[in-house]
């Protein structure tokens, strides 16, 4: 092993993307995500992308994009969790008891301090323990993970029906709802303290990794490349702070705010929310989870696992309790996505989380994560919960009829993972593009009624014939 | 020559293991010293991987025991044979395709900074070194795996038995999906490891190849071992009868 490794052949850089190295289909599914705004922007003449809008997105998107990053990693081992709904709701459910009736039952002020804490505790810790005996039965008892979690979803539903006797339980601590969202932001000062930290740990990180590079000798990108990203990232952080800290709290609650202190508010005073705590909460979930799937040993297995299950056991790897594991993360994150659902209702009710864990799957797989295994981002995850988020409250706003809705997100649900297969495969891209060409004028039928099929018809046959010529059909 | 007069580094002795009904690996004795190559000889089925895969952890023996200098150890999983410096490469190579070649080299034994994260650049920088030895040509040190040619994937999996100075190496089919070149690069290597002192265990199908690579070969047939010869002293003819009609030369069972 004295062999000195041969000097890194820069391989030829031919476009400006391939300098920043950015991930295509990444690339792909932030645009999708864009063009999506942008287009409910125009139907909704601005409301949509207004401070307001964008605000109550990220706080809607906080539940499932939490318990979606723990999905990531139940997916990429091939495995399936369909109870994350219905444990959400025993996890809410035993927090609501805690907090209402356990804690002053032991004699805790309704106030105390310490009420918050131990029930958030309380609902992490049943979250953890239901996931790993979960993870238990299927590691160790090789039950299939869609049975042990179907069976789940029917079981937590009902426990956390028959824990708070069906009641709605309200209203909830008022510490323990900070991570609601809009009853608990930081203020515009601190959210741009936090923004330019957060800014200057992505350059950091972005140089930090640059330099290992050199260290070894390996090829790296072009320097304006990196100084490009580096822009991008901070921009990116420091415009959601600027948005966030737009949108400000009406006059009204900041006079009943100043009335509580005994003060008055003085004349034009205005204050921005700033950044949510559990939109904070998210990202920080979000780069600890990057962290385990890219940085620890864990995470490696986790993927090695998912890419060769006979492989990660004959290399040592206990895949067993590995997956006992990663039901627990999955339970875990279903205890502190319960926070922040229950925080955001400020209450528990019967039916929270329901149908959550398709919403959850969804976002994975529209976020890249394969159900076949050993491909998945946590980043991807967030951004299909984003992107599902929007779809629906962006309908909402224009007036999509309710059915609609949810055919629309099937639909994208399904189209996002043929895209997907697309990029992987190209021999299969031929048949989607008829698929498409197909697809074209049944939704002009569809939103533009009988009139336009004529139209979108010898449009689409017109394609058939021009991509058959080229080739490409 | 093969000094055989001390303990032997491996001693698999009196081998069962069956799946169901039927007897995979019956009664089966063989031993290996260092610098020894032993080829493992029979037809498909003959229960050659089976008993090597007892030995590598993949499966668990039935019966019978396992000695490693002399000392009888029991191998419960693929964990427990890498403590004892036993490596394997197995016929499906036993990759994680949606990992590069760093990531599989050190699968399961990753170099981990101060911190506790895994180190992919000083492991990446490990890979190139080993790589430059085994196989210069080799630069897709970034692509998963799966976009490996066979050859490719191949010397992936050699690189990591061999990187983590094995002393028992067990190769099943190790060239079975190379190229003639790449072959050669299999043999010269097993050549050198040899000198190095290490014992190594050889599935294969060639018997030209177990017969210029190996010492002994070990020919099993239905489970059963038909015999151990030294290769020296038996013609390829003498191998062939053996694996076809499952008994010993006459001349030499003598």
């Amino acid at each position: 092993m004295s062999d000195i490794a041969r000097p890194a052949v820069q391989p030829r850089r031919r476009s400006v993307i391939d300098s920043l190295e950015i991930d295509t289909r990444l690339l792909g599914m932030i645009a999708a995500f864009v063009v999506i705004c942008l287009a409910f922007n125009v139907m909704t003449e601005g409301r949509f992308l207004s401070p307001r809008n964008i605000f109550n997105l990220s706080i809607q998107t906080v539940s499932v994009a939490i318990m979606a990053t723990g999905m990531v990693f139940v997916i990429v081992t091939r495995h399936i969790d369909l109870s994350v709904g219905a444990l959400l709701a025993t996890c809410s459910a035993f927090m609501a008891m805690t907090q209402k009736v356990w804690l002053p039952d032991l004699g805790f002020d309704l106030g105390s301090p310490l009420i918050a804490p131990i029930a958030i505790l309380v609902g992490l810790a049943v979250g953890t323990l239901i996931g790993a005996v979960q993870g238990w039965l299927v590691g160790y008892l090789t039950i299939p993970a869609f049975i042990v979690t179907l069976g789940g979803l029917l079981i937590w539903r009902n426990v956390a029906w028959y824990v708070t006797g069906g009641q709605t339980i309200g209203p909830l601590d008022e510490t323990f709802q900070l991570f609601g969202g809009i009853n608990g932001t930081l203020g515009a000062a601190i959210s741009w303290g936090l923004g330019i930290l957060a800014a200057a740990a992505a350059i950091w990180a972005l140089f930090s990794s640059r330099r290992a590079k050199v260290a070894h000798e390996f090829p790296v990108k072009p320097l304006w490349a990196e100084g490009v990203l580096a822009v991008v990232y901070a921009a990116c952080i420091l415009g959601f702070v600027a948005i966030v800290n737009a949108y400000e709290v009406p006059a009204a609650r900041l006079r009943r705010m100043f009335e509580a202190r005994g003060e008055t508010m003085p004349e034009g005073y205005t204050e921005g929310y700033g950044l949510p705590i559990s939109v904070l909460l998210l990202i920080l979930l979000a780069v600890v989870m990057t962290v385990i799937a890219r940085k620890t040993r864990l995470g490696r297995y986790i993927f090695a696992t998912g890419g060769n299950p006979d492989s990660a056991e004959l290399s040592g790897i206990n895949t067993r309790l590995l997956t006992v594991k990663v039901f627990a993360m999955m339970g875990f994150l279903c205890g502190l996505s319960a926070v922040v659902a229950s925080a955001r209702l400020t209450n528990h009710a019967n039916d929270i989380g329901t149908l959550d864990e398709l919403r959850v799957i969804a976002a994975a797989v529209i976020g890249g994560t394969a159900l076949s295994g050993g491909i998945g981002t946590i980043f991807g995850a967030i951004l299909g919960a984003l992107i599902m988020q929007s779809l629906q409250s962006g309908m909402a706003m224009v007036g999509v009829d309710a059915p609609f809705q949810n055919i629309v997100v099937g639909l994208v649900l399904v189209e996002a993972v043929l895209l997907d297969i697309a990029y992987r495969m190209p021999a299969i891209r031929p048949k989607v593009v008829l698929v498409h060409l197909i697809l074209l004028p049944v939704l002009v039928w569809f939103f533009a009624g009988w009139t336009y099929v004529a139209v979108a018809v010898v449009i689409s046959a017109g394609l058939a014939l021009l991509l058959r010529r080229k080739g490409m059909l | 020559m093969v000094d055989r007069s001390g303990t032997p580094m491996v001693e698999l002795r009196d081998i069962s293991i069956a799946f169901g009904g039927i007897k995979a690996v019956d009664h089966v004795s063989v031993d290996l010293y260092p610098g020894e190559v032993v080829g493992l000889l029979g037809h498909n089925g003959a229960g050659k991987s089976t008993l090597i895969k007892c030995l590598s952890g993949a499966y668990r023996k039935d019966s019978g025991q396992i000695l490693i200098d002399g000392q009888e150890v029991e191998i419960n999983n693929p964990r427990d044979a890498r403590a004892y410096n036993i490596e394997t490469i197995y016929q499906t190579l036993a990759l994680a395709d949606n990992l590069d070649a760093a990531a599989n080299l050190f699968l399961g034994r990753e170099i981990v900074t101060g911190l506790g994260f895994v180190d992919d650049a000083r492991m990446e920088a490990e890979t190139r070194k080993i790589m430059g030895r085994l196989n210069p040509n080799f630069r897709k040190f970034k692509a998963p795996v799966s976009a490996l040619s066979g050859g490719q994937r191949q010397s992936v999996a050699i690189a990591r038995a061999v990187y983590f100075n094995a002393r028992v190496l067990i190769m099943d089919e190790p060239t079975a999906a190379l190229g003639p070149q790449e072959t050669q690069m299999v043999a010269d290597l097993i050549k050198e490891l040899k000198k190095q002192g290490l014992g190594i265990f050889l599935i294969d199908h060639d018997v030209h190849a177990v017969k210029r690579l190996c010492d002994r070969a070990a020919v099993m047939k239905n489970g059963e071992l038909v015999g151990v010869v030294k290769v020296d002293e038996v013609t390829e003819d003498d191998i062939l009868a053996m694996i076809i009609l499952g008994k010993k030369p006459e001349h030499l069972a003598a």
